[in-house]
C-alpha cells in the first residue's frame, strides 16, 4: 500500500486524452451528457458508477468502438472523426482490455499477441514473438504461449489480453471492467498485473468496481451516474469525504456488497 | 509494494489429487453382450422388432448378393452394334447384367467426346481428383494453392478444348459425362465461394447501404426462383439479349447460372457464421487497430467459416448433385450420359445397372466430401477442446 500513497511521478501538462462536452444517444436514450474529462500523460484514472451510468460507453468512445454524436474527443493530439486513417492510428496507440477478454480462440496465446504487431506495425515475425514472450513473461504466463485461450483459466486469459494489448506498445491503456467476469480467486492476479503496469508509468483509464484498486493506484477517481460525470477527485478526497449524495449512496452500496 | 503475484498464479493452477483406481466395469454393463442386451433385446417388444428386422435385412442382403454377384453376367459376346445381349435378357430378374457398364462406361464418363481422344477428359478427371486431394490437405493451405488451382484449371481447359499444342479442337457440344459434372461443380464452387463471402460481408456492411441493398436483392432474387428456371433463362432467354452473331458457349452460360445460384445459398450460410461470432471478436480486432480486411481475413472468417462447416458441406453436396439438372438444357452430364447409354435397343431394360453405376460415382464424391468435412471440423475445433 505504501507505493499508492506516494505522489505519482511528475506528469506532463499536455493531456493525452481530452473529452470536451461529449454527448451520445442510443436512439432516444441519452447515454452521455456533456462529459468532459482530460487525462494527463502517466495519469491513472479510475471510473466508477452504477451499471448503466455510461462509464463503459465513455471509455469505448475513446477508441471509437462507440461513436459520439456531439462534442470533441482528442486522443494523443488527434481528433476522433470519420477519418479512418486517423482512427487506425489512434487504435494502434490505445490498448484495450475487455470484460470478457475477447481473445481470439482460433489462435494460440503467442499468435494472439503477435498478430497486431505483425499486421499493423509490420514487425518481422521473430521480433514480434520475442516481444510477445517478453510481455507474457511480464504477466507471468510465458509457459502457456503455445496453448489456446480455451485451455486457460479466466484470470490467465485476462492477463494474456493485457499482454496482447501491451505488445502494440500503446501510449494509453483502457480497461473496461477487467475483473467483472472473473471468479473471485482470479481477480487478484489480474489486479496485481494492472498495479505493476501502473507502477511502470502507463497512462491508464480503468472502469472498475474494485475500490481497493482505485485507492491503491488511482491519481483521480471519476464517478459517473446517468450519463454524466458527477464527482471527480483524488481517491483520498473522494473516499474520505464524498461530496454528492449520489456518490455516497453508490459507495454505501458497493461497500455493503463486499 | 504489492505482494508478489506468484500467489495469484498458484491459485490458478489446479492441483490434481489422483482418484483411486477402479477396475474395469463388470461385463453386465460393458462389452458386446451387454451392448446387445441393452440395445437390441431389452424387452420382449424390442426383441421381436430386432428379430423381424434382422430377418428382413439378412434376406434382402442375400438377395442382393445373389443378384449383383452370384447370378450376374459380367460380359456378353460382340460389341457395338453387333452386341448379343440375349444371355442378359434370359437372366433378367435373376441376376444383374454388368456387361452394360463394361460396354458403356466410356460413354458414361466421357459422353460424345471423340473416342480416340478420350484420354484427354480421362486426364482431366484425374487432375480434378488430384486438385481436390491437394486442396484437402492443410499443409497446402497457403497462397500458392490459388496458383495450383489456376494452373490445373487452365490445363484442363486446354485438354478439353484442344486446338493448341497439336491437340485437335473438340467443340463443347461433344463434351459430356462425368467430366462435365466435375467441371460444373468445381468451377461453380470455386467461383461461388468467394462470391458468397463477399455477398455475406456486403449484407452486413451497415455503413454501406447501397452495397447492402445490392447484396440483399441478389440473394433474394436468386433464391426466389428455381434453379431450373435460371438454367432456362441462361440457355434460352440470355442469347436473345445478345447482339446478332455473338454467341456465348452454352456450357459457360449454364456455369454462370450455377455460380450465381450457389453463391446466393452459400452467402446465407456464411452470413449465419458471421452472425454467430460474438461481437467481442470484432471489437477486439478493431481495438488492436486491424484494418477491415485484415480483421475479416485473420479473425472473423477463419472462425465464422469453421462454425458453418456442416451447412457449407451440405450446400456443396446438394450443389454437386444439382449439376445433373443441366440435362434440361441439353448438356450431357454424368446422369444424362447414363440415361442415354441405355437408349440403344440392345441395352434397353438395363437401367438399374447403369443407375447403380452412376449412383456409386455420385456417392463416392459426396461421401468423400462428407467424411472430409467431419475430419476438418474435428481438426479445426481442436482449440475448443480443453
Amino acid at each position: 500500500m505504501s507505493a499508492a500513497l506516494q505522489m505519482p511521478a511528475a506528469k506532463s501538462d499536455d493531456p493525452v486524452i481530452v473529452l470536451d462536452k461529449v454527448n451520445k444517444w442510443y436512439g432516444a436514450l441519452h447515454v452521455l451528457r456533456d462529459v468532459s474529462l482530460s487525462v494527463a500523460q502517466r495519469e491513472r484514472v479510475v471510473v466508477c458508477g452504477p451499471s448503466g451510468s455510461g462509464k463503459s460507453t465513455m471509455i469505448r468512445c475513446i477508441n471509437r468502438l462507440e461513436e459520439h454524436q456531439e462534442g470533441r474527443i482528442v486522443v494523443d493530439g488527434t481528433e476522433l472523426s470519420g477519418d479512418l486513417r486517423a482512427l487506425d492510428k489512434i487504435r494502434s496507440e490505445v490498448g484495450m482490455v475487455f470484460q470478457s477478454f475477447n481473445l481470439f480462440p482460433h489462435l494460440t496465446i503467442l499468435e494472439n499477441c503477435t498478430l497486431a504487431p505483425i499486421w499493423v506495425r509490420k514487425m518481422p515475425k521473430a521480433e514480434a514473438e520475442e516481444l510477445a514472450m517478453n510481455y507474457l513473461t511480464r504477466v507471468k504466463i510465458p509457459e502457456q504461449a503455445k496453448k489456446y485461450p480455451g485451455q486457460l483459466s479466466g484470470g490467465q486469459q485476462q492477463r494474456v489480453a493485457i499482454a496482447r494489448a501491451l505488445c502494440m506498445k500503446p501510449k494509453i491503456m483502457l480497461f473496461d471492467e477487467p475483473t467483472s467476469a472473473l471468479d473471485p480467486e482470479m481477480i487478484k492476479e489480474v489486479l496485481d498485473t494492472m498495479v505493476g503496469l501502473a507502477e511502470s508509468g502507463m497512462t491508464m483509464v480503468v472502469v472498475t468496481h474494485e475500490m481497493g484498486f482505485a485507492r491503491q493506484v488511482a491519481d483521480r477517481v471519476v464517478f459517473m451516474d446517468r450519463g454524466e460525470i458527477v464527482e471527480v477527485g483524488t481517491p483520498h478526497e473522494m473516499f474520505e469525504n464524498p461530496k454528492t449524495d449520489r456518490f455516497k449512496l453508490f459507495l454505501s452500496q458497493i461497500l455493503r456488497g463486499h | 509494494m504489492t505482494p508478489p503475484s506468484s500467489a495469484g498464479t498458484a491459485t490458478a493452477d489446479t492441483v490434481h489429487v489422483p482418484l483411486p483406481e477402479r477396475e474395469r466395469p463388470p461385463s453386465s454393463v460393458y462389452g458386446p453382450w451387454a451392448w446387445m442386451r441393452t440395445n437390441l433385446f431389452s424387452s420382449w417388444w424390442s426383441t421381436a422388432v430386432t428379430l423381424v428386422f434382422g430377418y428382413l435385412i439378412i434376406r434382402w442382403t442375400l438377395g442382393f448378393i445373389d443378384w449383383a454377384f452370384i447370378n450376374a453376367i459380367w460380359s456378353v459376346p460382340g460389341t457395338g452394334q453387333q452386341v448379343d445381349t440375349s444371355s442378359c435378357r434370359a437372366n433378367s430378374g435373376n441376376g444383374a447384367c454388368w456387361a452394360v457398364v463394361g460396354e458403356k462406361y466410356r460413354f458414361i464418363l466421357f459422353g460424345l467426346y471423340p473416342y480416340d481422344d478420350q484420354w484427354r477428359p480421362a486426364i482431366c478427371i484425374v487432375l480434378f481428383i488430384g486438385l481436390y486431394v491437394v486442396s484437402a490437405m492443410r499443409r497446402f493451405w497457403r497462397k500458392e494453392l490459388a496458383l495450383i488451382w489456376l494452373g490445373t484449371l487452365t490445363v484442363i481447359g486446354i485438354l478439353m478444348w484442344g486446338g493448341v499444342l497439336g491437340l485437335d479442337y473438340v467443340a463443347q457440344e461433344r463434351w459430356g459425362g462425368l467430366v462435365i459434372t466435375l467441371i460444373l461443380a468445381t468451377f461453380g464452387l470455386a467461383f461461388a465461394f468467394p462470391l458468397a463471402i463477399l455477398v455475406a460481408l456486403g449484407r452486413r456492411a451497415t455503413k454501406l447501404p447501397a452495397v447492402r441493398l445490392l447484396c440483399v436483392l441478389y440473394v433474394e432474387l436468386i433464391r426466389g426462383v428455381p434453379l431450373i428456371s435460371l438454367l432456362f433463362m441462361a440457355s434460352v432467354m440470355f442469347p436473345l439479349f445478345l447482339p446478332e452473331g455473338v454467341n456465348i458457349d452454352k456450357l459457360l452460360r449454364a456455369q454462370i447460372a450455377f455460380i450465381l445460384f450457389a453463391g446466393a445459398y452459400l452467402a446465407e450460410v456464411i452470413r449465419g457464421g458471421l452472425q454467430a461470432l460474438p461481437r467481442g471478436q470484432y471489437e477486439a480486432a478493431d481495438a488492436l487497430g486491424l484494418s477491415y480486411w485484415r480483421k475479416t481475413g485473420l479473425i472473423i472468417l477463419p472462425q465464422a467459416l469453421t462454425l458453418v462447416i456442416p451447412p457449407l458441406v451440405n450446400t456443396f453436396i446438394g450443389f454437386f448433385k444439382d449439376t445433373s439438372l443441366v440435362l434440361i438444357i441439353g448438356i450431357f452430364d454424368l446422369l444424362t450420359a447414363g440415361k442415354t447409354a441405355i437408349v440403344e435397343p440392345a441395352w434397353q431394360g438395363f437401367g438399374v445397372e447403369v443407375y447403380i453405376f452412376v449412383g456409386l460415382i455420385y456417392f463416392a464424391f459426396c461421401f468423400a466430401m462428407s467424411r472430409y468435412s467431419q475430419n476438418l471440423e474435428i481438426e479445426l475445433n481442436r482449440h475448443r477442446r480443453r
